[in-house]
């Protein structure tokens, strides 16, 4: 169903290139111990601050995140414009890309990826005349529909001027090259990288909408499969998975659709936001759609903004039958196994939900950031609060990926399990011998069936935790017997 | 090399942390920016064979994570602040400090403070690998000069041990396997080696012996040589360079005699060794001779090697000289300093009498695949990264990874070096091409 409208461009959200960190835009922090009731509480009340740490491990920067969204768009090209190291994280990407091809039946390809590999020369006397032949480059070799050009610690020292550069680039080659404003020094925050990958989208590809197509919903996510479907579909809407694996022409239609909605909340704050203040497209603002009650109100806010009420209530009684008996049996099978979360807000305070539906007792949580605020602005998104009804006074703290501090707290609450995302970290949570459940597909628990999906998974790896028998056996942690013997958060100094 | 690159194969001198959690109970500390630790953990390590973190890399990586507070005032006491960390925290027996792009940029002066922390009796020294000073084998050899220069005495001799500066750790996705291959190999002559990096390898304790060896062997066309020649201004401790990867029957026999003779070997454990050795890989060479001469009506005849220099001399030798196959094209991907490129040159201008093989120094993936597009006039064999799987399907090759980035495959203790090492590509390279056909 399209039907034909009359558009006029509204005031757009920000059209200089760049975003304003989280830290200064969300009020985010990468620092916290208390509990998810505290946290909740002192958020809304304007009153977070951040802790820094007198002692940290490597954490993940702006560049990372940012490149992950724009190398998977099928017919762009994204050149780092920094020294050759930083293109470290390409090689997953192209992974991340051609095992996405081939999971959606597509050429399997490289993803188009090349680095300005910046010298010693270039620090002193500047490189964008390099930066200028990179896109001819990219151009030559792959005629693009877009180029991303992301931007690093160097050439933010050295002030190279993206902007002129690319301006007379875009205009003698004819189409968008944009600057991604990723180095990695500015935020600590690494969730600001998505912000500078979907700024420059909003900026330089997304066009007003010629038509609407209500049907159409826009789903910000990362590279899961799609179960989203599962929930639309039935609904009579479409999801429109953005952005890996889109190509451009799709995403500048992405101003048609009825409504925006994200696998996680933190993920795609500033692009939904944008794209509601700038086109119009209503943003989802419910939690997302993980665990029995974050499905049923993300459903009912979707059937009412796309006029689905009528059909919703009984779908959602449908999917909630269909499931009892497994879930049933899974919550046999859980109960009394004591869960904790080390993962990126929002998604892990929905994996807390996924767990607790389960039938397990949170014992703690750590997320890698925290936002005091969305985009949207709206507190009925909260997805801690969300996610800690009932259990709002667990262990909860905010530690980005800070494998020392997860060890030892782990060593005190002894979970029996323990959800981890981000690659690199799992292995310190399994030298524990604490079985360590690593979910790579951030849409395997989505929905109602999800919670199926994901508890039958996680059970195979509970039943037999041989890896992490193995390797607390044999394989030491790093850390002193001094520092295990401390409090976990006691490198988290006072306020900034 | 300096220009932009698409689809790099290396990486910057920060690269170096991986060397330093490749030495048993070595800490690596950066003093960089909050990404670069997991970017080389990950290019280097984690999406290059799947080699993982082990005890002391990937997640568990120290690092002042600088930001913008840092860069406008200066990050050294942050770095201070992070070391005193460490040392409480961390339990190792050696800490290096290595400066990356940002610290080096606002002018952090990391050198003078961590002599500080040295002079009060703590093993740690500090590495100037800032990204933009060159690529990660740089900075393999930036953090074994750091360490030399900063922390080690003299010592007496001890005959038959042999310092090993060969595959770099982790960027050579083989490096653990062959190093083990080499201390094999060693061992058969009765030699010691030190091989530094892996398991097994003694940690601190080997390093500080570095000054007691007999001599330095440098097992690469130039990787190690800056580091062969400080032991020897240092110590005095004599060298040998071989330049080419011994793999296969010719190419280890041929290394094993020069090394007998440079180091006095007796020629009678030397030459029953070597027999040995040969007797068996001839053995399965013989066997395996009825699937060669019967299929190779529909293999390739061509090769390709898109790697780092010490890698595509040594296979291409050892496909031509003992598999029969003539060489295409070889891509020298490792940037080797200007000095190295002439006897580079010679070196694949030599693989066998009446044939030699084309060479190009690049690592840009682009310009590999012009040159390929442009020589493959039948489908050839490529051995390079995963970079390479795209053109080699595009001219009809035959593909197998056995440079950094891999993703395709997983690798513990594979060696490509020594007499088995060739068995095992040769086993390799045909399975897949096995496995692809049916």
């Amino acid at each position: 169903m399209t039907t034909e409208i009359q558009v006029t461009p509204k005031s757009v959200v920000r059209q200089e290139p760049g975003v304003t960190i989280r830290e200064r835009r969300l009020g985010s922090i990468t620092g916290y111990s208390g509990t998810p009731d505290e946290l909740v509480k002192i958020s809304l009340a304007g009153q977070l601050v951040e802790r820094e740490r007198s002692f940290t491990q490597a954490g993940t920067c702006s560049s990372f995140c940012a490149t992950l969204q724009l190398s998977l768009i099928q017919d762009a090209v994204v050149i780092n414009h920094a020294p050759a190291g930083c293109s470290g994280d390409f090689p997953m990407f192209n992974l991340y890309n051609r095992y996405g091809q081939g999971k959606r039946k597509l050429d399997q390809t490289s993803a188009r990826l090349i680095t300005t590999n910046l010298n010693e020369h270039d620090t002193i006397f500047g490189a964008t005349g390099k930066l200028l032949e990179a896109i001819h480059k990219a151009y030559s070799t792959y005629h693009p529909r877009a180029i991303f050009v992301t931007a690093s610690c160097t050439s933010g020292i050295i002030g190279e001027d993206l902007e002129s550069t690319l301006d007379e680039a875009e205009e003698e080659l004819g189409i968008p090259i944009a600057s991604v404003s990723c180095e990695g020094f500015r935020s600590q925050v690494w969730a600001t990288g998505w912000d500078a990958a979907y700024s420059a989208i909003l900026r330089k590809i997304v066009r007003p909408a010629k038509i609407r197509r209500p049907e159409s919903i826009n789903i910000i996510t990362f590279i899961g499969e799609d179960y989203f479907s599962e929930l639309l579909r039935p609904l009579g809407l479409v999801p429109d998975l953005i952005v890996p694996f889109t190509k451009i022409e799709q995403l500048e239609t992405v101003s048609e659709a009825g409504a925006t909605a994200q696998m996680c909340s933190t993920l795609g704050t500033y692009f939904a936001a944008g794209l509601e203040k700038q086109y119009g497209v209503p943003e989802i603002k419910s939690p997302p759609p993980y665990g029995l009650t974050g499905t049923d109100m993300w459903l009912r806010e979707l059937a009412h903004i796309t006029g689905k009420d009528d059909i919703v209530e009984q779908f959602i009684a449908a999917e909630r039958n269909a499931i009892e008996p497994e879930l049933e049996k899974l919550k046999k099978r859980f109960a009394g196994v004591k869960a904790f979360v080390a993962a990126g807000p929002s998604h892990g305070h929905s994996s807390m939900e996924i767990l607790q539906d389960l039938g397990m007792e949170l014992v703690g949580s750590c997320m890698f950031h925290h936002d005091a605020k969305l985009d949207h602005g709206d507190p009925a998104g909260d997805t801690l609060r969300a996610a800690t009804t009932g259990s709002g006074r667990m262990t909860y703290s905010v530690c980005n990926k800070q494998s020392f501090e997860l060890v030892n707290l782990l060593r005190r609450l002894k979970p029996d399990l323990v959800i981890v995302r981000h690659p690199s970290l799992a292995v310190s949570v399994a030298k524990l011998g604490i079985p360590a459940c690593f979910v790579d597909d951030e849409h395997l628990g989505l929905g109602y069936r999800g919670l199926i999906r994901y508890g039958k998974k996680i059970a195979d790896w509970f039943r037999n935790p041989a890896i992490e028998r193995n390797l607390s056996r044999h394989s030491a942690l790093p850390y002193t017997r001094w520092w295990l013997e401390q409090q976990p958060f006691s490198m988290l100094g006072g306020e900034v | 090399m300096t220009g932009i690159v698409q689809h790099p194969r290396h990486l910057c001198a920060l690269g170096g942390q991986q060397s330093v959690a490749a030495i048993e109970r070595a800490i690596p500390i950066l003093h960089t920016g909050p990404g670069c630790g997991f970017k080389l953990h990950t290019g280097l390590g984690s999406y290059n064979g799947f080699q993982g973190g082990g005890y002391s890399g990937g997640a568990t990586i120290v690092s002042t994570n600088t930001g913008e507070k840092e860069v406008v005032f200066g990050g050294e006491s942050r770095l201070q602040s992070v070391i005193d960390g460490a040392l409480k925290i961390m339990d190792g027996d050696l800490f290096v400090v290595l400066s990356g792009c940002t610290s080096e940029l606002v002018g952090d002066d990391t050198e003078h403070i961590v002599a500080e922390y040295r002079r009060r009796g703590t093993p740690i020294v500090f590495a100037a690998t800032g990204g933009f000073r060159g690529n990660n084998i740089i900075g393999h050899e930036i953090v074994a000069n750091a360490i030399i220069d900063q922390l080690l005495e003299p010592r007496d001799i001890i005959p038959g041990l042999v310092n090993v500066w060969s595959s770099v750790p982790y960027h050579d996705t083989f490096w653990a396997g062959n190093l083990a291959s080499i201390r094999e190999l060693l061992a058969g002559l009765g030699l010691k080696a030190n091989i530094l990096f892996g398991p097994n390898s003694g940690g601190l304790e080997a390093w500080r012996k570095i000054p007691a060896a007999q001599f330095n062997l440098v097992l690469s066309s130039w990787t190690g040589v800056s580091i062969a020649r400080n032991l020897n201004e240092r110590f005095g401790t004599p060298w040998l360079h071989w330049p080419t990867l011994p793999i296969g029957g010719i190419e280890t026999s041929r290394f094993l005699r020069r090394l007998q003779e440079f180091a006095d070997v007796d020629t009678t454990i030397a030459t029953s060794f070597i027999e040995e050795q040969e007797r068996s890989f001839h053995y399965f060479f013989e066997r395996a001779a009825d699937f060669f001469l019967e299929f190779r009506w529909d293999m390739p005849s061509h090769f390709a090697t898109i790697a780092d220099s010490f890698y595509g001399i040594g296979v291409s030798r050892m496909l031509t000289n003992e598999f029969g196959l003539l060489p295409l094209h070889q891509f020298v991907t490792d940037d080797p300093p200007e000095e190295f490129h002439e006897s580079i040159r010679d070196n694949y201008a030599q693989i066998a009498p009446g044939i030699s093989s084309n060479i190009s120094f690049t690592s840009d993936g682009e310009e590999i695949n012009q040159v390929l597009r442009a020589v493959a006039s039948s489908p050839p064999i490529i051995l390079g990264s995963i970079w390479d799987r795209d053109i080699a399907k595009e001219v009809g090759g035959c593909y197998l990874s056995i440079a950094s980035p891999m993703t395709d495959r997983l690798v513990t203790s594979c060696s490509y070096l020594g007499y088995n090492g060739g068995l095992r590509l040769i086993e390799d390279l045909y399975s897949s091409i096995l496995t692809s056909i049916q």
